[in-house]
Parts: structure tokens; sequence; C-alpha cells
């Protein structure tokens, strides 16, 4: 008989556990699903206050919101303010959330919340249209003024990030020239600026920031200001002329529209409140799988009553790989493949000690009924019937007296397989007929040691947290199971077994 | 008892379970091959159309209601045994050697009423002995008669010779003894006798019990140093003729030696165990892959039969 290469075989195996991991990395970095469980993740949650009077009449409230701010991540937005309607609209590349109400009179306030987790990988969308410098007039003899610094400014330095740089510092009050004085003295400092750098043929425009510190309220914007190096906008804080993005720094508005405009109302005013909270990181990559499009991979969509099922059914193969493992590369023996599984799967629900007292009575107490029932002298499938309802009634009269005796660990003794219990009692009695105590002891003990093996490797919240939340790592189990059922060497058991060969030898 | 490093039982070339499943079981043995070996009624039939022997069947039971007719029929039978046809490893065999009035003598000696052996067979007929407990038939044989030079080495039950037919040359041979442990059954794992046999002669080699080397039976008291098997030549071609029977490459044939109709075939085994090497003291390994590497196999089983008795004839 010819022999297959085994070549393809392996090839397959490689890829089988090599697209589980890398499924599982690949959804650990697009989704952030942590490796370990318990690991908590900072999402700053800002809330946006606004306040005015109405003036009796219809009112609609427009504000600025963050549309992907530089090194955050929006998680969820939400508006509280009660009988207003509301919408986000988009329009020109910013983002407004708009209340809408008809006849309002008195003071309103609305609240806008929004949460953020802090990613630095998250950057500025690229304007779609290049922006380009806005004309922009001087009169004499502010005119001469702003050439005369600018011209400083350029003299100092080489592209349009540092023009601006140096720009900042000239205009700083301690530098104190003539020029800067009687400029600043007219005119809103950073409009100042913004109107400076255009004239120079740069496109700037102001912006406005919020500095993240927890559990603050009242928090005014502040002013920042960028410049379009003809790729992105770059920001500066228009104070010390420090470039870039702090990572405390939330920007709030970039871009030219107005941050809040209230129509049919007065007094409008804006104040901010935050908070540093710590979620999940489960629970975010959750929370975020249903944006990024690829939840469809995961359970997280699945009805939470599902979600149990399968964070059970998930377990099983964890069962599956120990049992393969014990079996084939160890050698111990148990009283059917499988069974250890199940056992394995009813701890994890009864906890080991409980339910280890349990099995082992139903399973004794049935032993001693079946060897009634075998005095019986019945037909083989009503014997097995007849032993499926007495240990039901066994585990119910446990689970009675469990109670009763304050235990409620007794109620779970049902989460045991009762047929599966049943064929075992018949199995086990069977084989103590033909072969005597000792057997039934060895593939008794056999079963449950690995069982609990099994319900050691199927308990611990890791095994739980990675094979629902990576079930793509069951192709790695598959891989390894695939493996183990190619090893032709000898068992840890076979190494005791064939030890009087040594004579031979 | 301790260890054996796994580079030792290399050097020995001792198969194991692993290997055996997969290199040898797996791959020369065809799964459509299967039934014919795990039912014995099927066996007995097939290898009878290749001149083999095999202990005469008295009465086959298939149905519930035949149960009744067999107090009938077993009304003059002294000595017969009762198998499940798809039982595996000497389970749910019951040997009745005699009758005592109304009750049944068993080979231990035991006395058991018509109502037992009936209730055996239900059990039978339900599947109680048969793999994955799919339902069965029960066989009547006639008893096999030991010839009396092995008998006396034997513990009650009848002497079994198990030969591993590998592409039909047997490469290895060991005599099975019934023990007081072993409740007069040949299986090893309970605590039979497991004597290897050279295969160019039918001389015993080694002797274990429960994997351990013993020198004397431990109930008869008789060394079993110098056993020798008669007709030898003619038992291993007849193990030889079960493959062109069967078609399985790789099986155990079960022989006995019956007093007047000499060497019955008792059963075949497609997964033959391992214990086998500890009674020769030698692996299976270079023994299989000697056959594995042959340019030009025998084709008739005399021929097989002979070129295992000079390849590996033990000096």
């Amino acid at each position: 008989m010819s022999t297959r290469s085994r070549t393809p075989f392996y090839i397959a195996i490689f890829l089988i556990i090599a697209t589980g991991i890398s499924l599982a990395v690949w959804r650990h970095i697009e989704l952030g699903i942590p490796w370990l469980t318990g690991e908590q993740r900072p999402v700053w949650m800002v809330e946006a206050r606004v306040d005015f009077d109405a003036t009796g009449g219809s009112v609609t409230a427009a504000l600025n919101v963050p549309d992907q701010p530089p090194g955050f991540h929006t998680l969820s937005e939400l508006a509280a303010s009660p009988g207003y309607g509301f919408s986000i609209l988009e329009q020109g590349g910013t983002r407004r959330a708009e209340w809408t109400k008809r006849d309002v009179t008195g003071p309103q306030t609305l609240y806008y919340k929004v949460q953020l987790i802090p990613d630095p990988d998250v950057r500025s969308l690229p304007a779609k249209v290049k922006p380009v410098a806005r004309t922009v007039f001087w009169e004499e003899p502010e005119a001469t003024a702003v050439r005369e610094i600018l011209e400083q400014a350029r003299q100092r330095s080489s592209n349009p990030q540092s023009m601006t740089r140096e720009l900042i510092r000239l205009m700083q009050p301690d530098t104190g020239t003539q020029n800067t004085t009687l400029l600043i003295a007219g005119e809103n400092y950073l409009d100042l600026l913004v109107d400076m750098l255009n004239f120079s043929g740069i496109p700037a425009r102001a912006a406005d920031g919020l500095k993240l510190e927890d559990a603050r309220r009242r928090q005014p914007l502040l002013a920042f200001l960028q410049i379009h190096t003809g790729e992105k906008w770059l920001t500066f804080d228009p104070r010390t002329a420090e470039q870039g993005v702090p990572e405390d720094l939330l920007l709030w508005r970039q871009g030219s529209a107005s941050l809040l405009d209230v129509v049919g109302g007065a007094n409008s005013e804006i104040s901010f409140s935050m908070l540093r909270q710590t979620i999940p990181a489960i629970q975010l990559a959750a929370m975020q799988s249903k944006e990024t499009g690829l939840g469809f991979l995961s359970f997280y969509e699945l009805p939470i009553e599902e979600q149990g099922m399968f964070r059970m059914l998930l377990l099983l193969p964890l069962g599956a790989l120990v049992v393969a493992f014990m079996r084939m590369l160890i050698g111990i023996r148990t009283s059917g493949t499988f069974m250890p599984v199940l056992i394995a799967v009813a701890f994890v629900q009864t906890t080991l000690i409980p339910g280890l007292v349990a099995f082992l009575s139903v399973v004794a107490i049935g032993l001693l009924m079946r060897s009634y029932l075998s005095s019986l002298n019945l037909l083989l499938v009503s014997r097995i019937s007849a032993l499926i309802i007495l240990v039901i009634f066994i585990t119910a009269g446990l689970s009675v007296v469990g109670y009763q005796m304050g235990f409620n660990t007794g109620m779970t003794v049902t989460f045991f397989p009762m047929v599966i219990i049943a064929w075992t009692i018949e199995r086990m009695s069977i084989l103590w007929e033909e072969e005597g105590a000792r057997e039934v002891m060895r593939q008794g003990s056999g079963s449950l040691f690995v069982a609990i093996c099994a319900y050691l490797l199927m308990s611990a919240p890791l095994a739980g947290h990675l094979t629902f939340n990576f079930p793509e790592l069951h192709l790695v189990i598959l891989g390894l199971i695939l493996l183990m059922g190619n090893y032709t060497g000898y068992k840890l058991s076979e190494l005791r077994r064939f030890t009087p060969m040594k004579v031979y030898d | 008892m301790g260890w054996i490093s796994p580079f030792t039982l290399n050097r020995l070339g001792m198969l194991n379970m692993n290997r055996r499943n997969v290199d040898y079981i797996a791959r020369y043995n065809d799964r459509s091959s299967y039934p014919l070996v795990d039912n014995k009624l099927k066996t007995k039939l097939v290898v009878a159309e290749y001149g083999v022997k095999t202990p005469r069947l008295l009465q086959i039971v298939s149905q519930q209601h035949e149960i009744s007719h067999f107090r009938e029929l077993s009304a003059d039978l002294a000595g017969f045994a009762i198998k499940p046809a798809k039982g595996s490893g000497g389970k749910g065999i019951t040997v009745v050697t005699g009758r005592d009035g109304d009750e049944f003598v068993k080979a231990s000696g035991a006395r058991i009423g018509v109502d037992v052996l009936e209730r055996h067979l239900t059990n039978i007929l339900a599947g109680l002995y048969s793999l994955a407990g799919a339902s069965d038939v029960a066989i009547v044989e006639n008893l096999v008669q030991s010839t009396p030079d092995l008998a006396r080495y034997s513990f009650q039950g009848v002497p079994d010779i198990r030969i591993i037919v590998f592409q039909g040359y047997p490469v290895m041979a060991m005599l099975r003894l019934a023990t007081k442990a072993s409740d007069g059954k040949a299986n090893l794992h309970q605590g039979a006798v497991g004597v290897g046999l050279d295969i160019g002669t039918g001389k015993s080699l080694n002797a274990v019990q429960f994997n351990r080397p013993i020198l004397l039976h431990p109930d008869t008291g008789l060394s079993l140093g110098n056993i020798h098997i008669v007709a030898w030549d003619e038992m291993l071609e007849m193990a030889s003729r079960c493959y062109e029977a069967t078609g399985l490459g790789y099986m155990g044939v079960d022989l006995v030696v019956d007093v007047d109709e000499g060497p019955l075939l008792l059963e075949l085994n497609a997964r033959p165990g391992l214990a086998i090497q500890m009674a020769n003291g030698c692996g299976l390994l270079p023994r299989l892959r000697a056959i594995e590497n042959l340019k030009r196999p025998h084709f008739t089983p005399g021929d097989r039969a002979r070129f295992a008795m000079e390849e590996f004839h033990k000096r």
C-alpha cells in the first residue's frame, strides 16, 4: 500500500495555526480586544453645557462639535435637552449639533456629551479642498508695521512652520518693539496673527482647544492657531509658539465656523466639564466593533443569551485538547472518550468541590442501584432507561437534601448530563463484573483526573476570555489536535509499561 | 517498577500504541474488512472458504424468541461455548464444560441454571458486549478440547496461540495461558500468562504476566521454559491464509489446538495488542519493516510462512 506524503498535511496544519494566530493579532490591533482580562482603558467624558435665555418663539441652537480631533477617537456622543429636537449636521467639513424647539421662553440649558478614547494614532483628516490664504487689507500705518514684522520673521525662518513660530515670538509683549505695540493695541491678538499669516501668503485659521483635566468643571476653550503647510493643518500655541497638539488637548473646533449660534435666544454661554473614566478594554472593543465593521467576526452582536451559550460552547475545544493530550501523549485511560469533557463542563457550572462530591455520590448510589437492576434480568435498553430515571431521582434527592442542609450547591447538580451519567454507571458496572473493581477504579479515576485537568483549564478566566473574544484561536487548538493525532511516538505510560524490556536491551 | 527511556525502546524496536494505530492499523487495514473480523460468525464463514477450520457451529441465536428454543436444543449438548458474534476481547464468552443434572457446569467449575444462560443470551442480543452497543447475535460453538500437552499449562481455560500476521506474513507469536487471576480467560490484561513463541520453531522464549517476566505458571507451577507447539508450520500457514480471506494487512490471529480436529481458528483481531512484544522479549518494528521493505513478496501462504520461519527465527 502506498504511503501518502505528509507534507501537504503539515502545510495545512501550519496554515490553520498561522491563520488563527494572525486573525487574533489582527483583531487585537484593529479592534483593541485585549489579550488579558481586566485590562482598563481611559476614556474622557466631555460635557458641553449651553445656557441661554429664550426670548419666546422658536429657537435654533447650533454648537460646533469635534469631528475626529487629532489624538482622540470618538466612542459615543449624546445630547440631553428635554423637549428639544436634536440632530448632528455635517456641512462644509464641520460638524454641528443642532437643537430646535418652537415656542420657548426663559432660561434654557442644553447638554452635549461626548466620550473620547485617547489614541495617538488618530490624525486629523486632510482638507478636501486645499485652503488658500485669505486676502487681507491693512490701513496705514498698520500696513507698514505688519510688513516690517513679517519681513523680520521671514529673515529668521526657512519655511511656513518656522515663520509662524518666529512671528509668534516677535509678537510677544516682552519683545516689545514699536511695531507690535501699535498692532496689538488695535486688535485681538489671535485674529491679528491669523490675518498677518494670511497676508504673508500662509493659509491660517483659529481653533479652539480644551485642556483635559480630570473632574474639571466650567472650563473655557483655549484659542489656538493653525496654519496649512500644503498638506495638513499644523497647530501652534499662540502664547508659547509651541508646535503640535499636546496629549491632553482636545481640539474642539477647527475651521472657521462659529462655535455657537443661538437663534431666538440671548445671553448664550457655553462651558465645559470633563471626567476621566476607565472602562474595561473588552467593553470598549465591543462598542467599537460595531463601528469598524469588523463586528461580524465576533460574538458581541449576538443576544446576551446566545453569548452566554457560546461562552460555554467555546470552552469545549479546550476540554477536547486536554483529553487528546492525556490519552495520546500521556496515556491515561478514561471510560468513554469524551465523558471527561462533559464532566468538566458540569464542574465549570457547579465549581469543583461540590461538583466532585455530587458526581461521586450520584455514581456511587447509581452503581448500588444498578447491581439490584442486574438481578432483575431486564433487557438492556429498559435497564439503561430505568437507570436514567434513577439518576434523575438521585440528583433530585441530592438537591433537596443539599438545600435543606443549607448547601445551595445541591441545586447545581442538575447540570450533569443525566444520560451520560446513566451510561457511565452502566459501563462501569459491566466493567466491574467482567474485569473487576481494579479496572473500574483505574478508568474511573483516570476519567476524573482528566475531567479535573480539563476543568482547571476551562475555568481559568483567561481561557474563557480568549476563547470567547478570539474565537479564531480555536483554529490553533484544531491544529494542535491534528498534530497530536500525527504523533506516533511513545506515550508516557508506555515508558512505564514496557519497563521490563530493559532486560533485553 | 521504574521507567524505560524512549531511546532504549526505539533501539529494541518496540511498537507502541500510537504508531500501531497510525502506521499499521490505519494504513494496512481497510475499514471495509472490519465487519468481517468484528463479527465471529462472518469470520467463520469466510475463512472456511480458504480452508481454515474453526470450532463447529452448533447454533445461532439471533432473535429474542429463539432463546426459548435454546433450552430444548441445549438439552443434549455436553460442552459448548456461547459467544457474542460482535464481542471483542473475549467479552461475553461463556464456556460450559459439562452438565450436572439440570445445571450447567462452567469452565470455572461453577454451576448455573439454564435461566442464567438465557439471560446471558438476552444481553448478547441487546448488544451489551458488542462494539458501540449494536444489536448482536449469539453463536453457540462446540467446546474445544485442548491437547493435553498444552492444556496442563493452563489453569482451567483453553490455551490459545496469538499470531500477528502482517501482510500475510506471520511475524510474532505467543501462547496465552489462563490463570486464576484471569478467571480462566486468556486475556493478558486480565492476568493471563503470555509465553513468547519462536516463529522459527514454535518453542517458548519468555513468559510474562501483568507485563512482568515470570518463569513458572503461577497456578499450575509448571516451568514455561520448554513448551513446544507441535505442527507449528501448519499453524503458521493457517494464520497466513487468513490474510487472503480477509485482506487485513495487520491483524492478530487466535488459534487453538483441538485434540480431535487439530489447529482451529478462534477469532481474528484487527487491533491486536502490544503485550506480545514483552512475551517475546523483542519489538515488532524490525520485523514489520523487514516485510515492508521486501522487494518481491511471496504469493502463497506456505511460502510466506517458510520465509517468516527463516527470517524471524531467534538464535
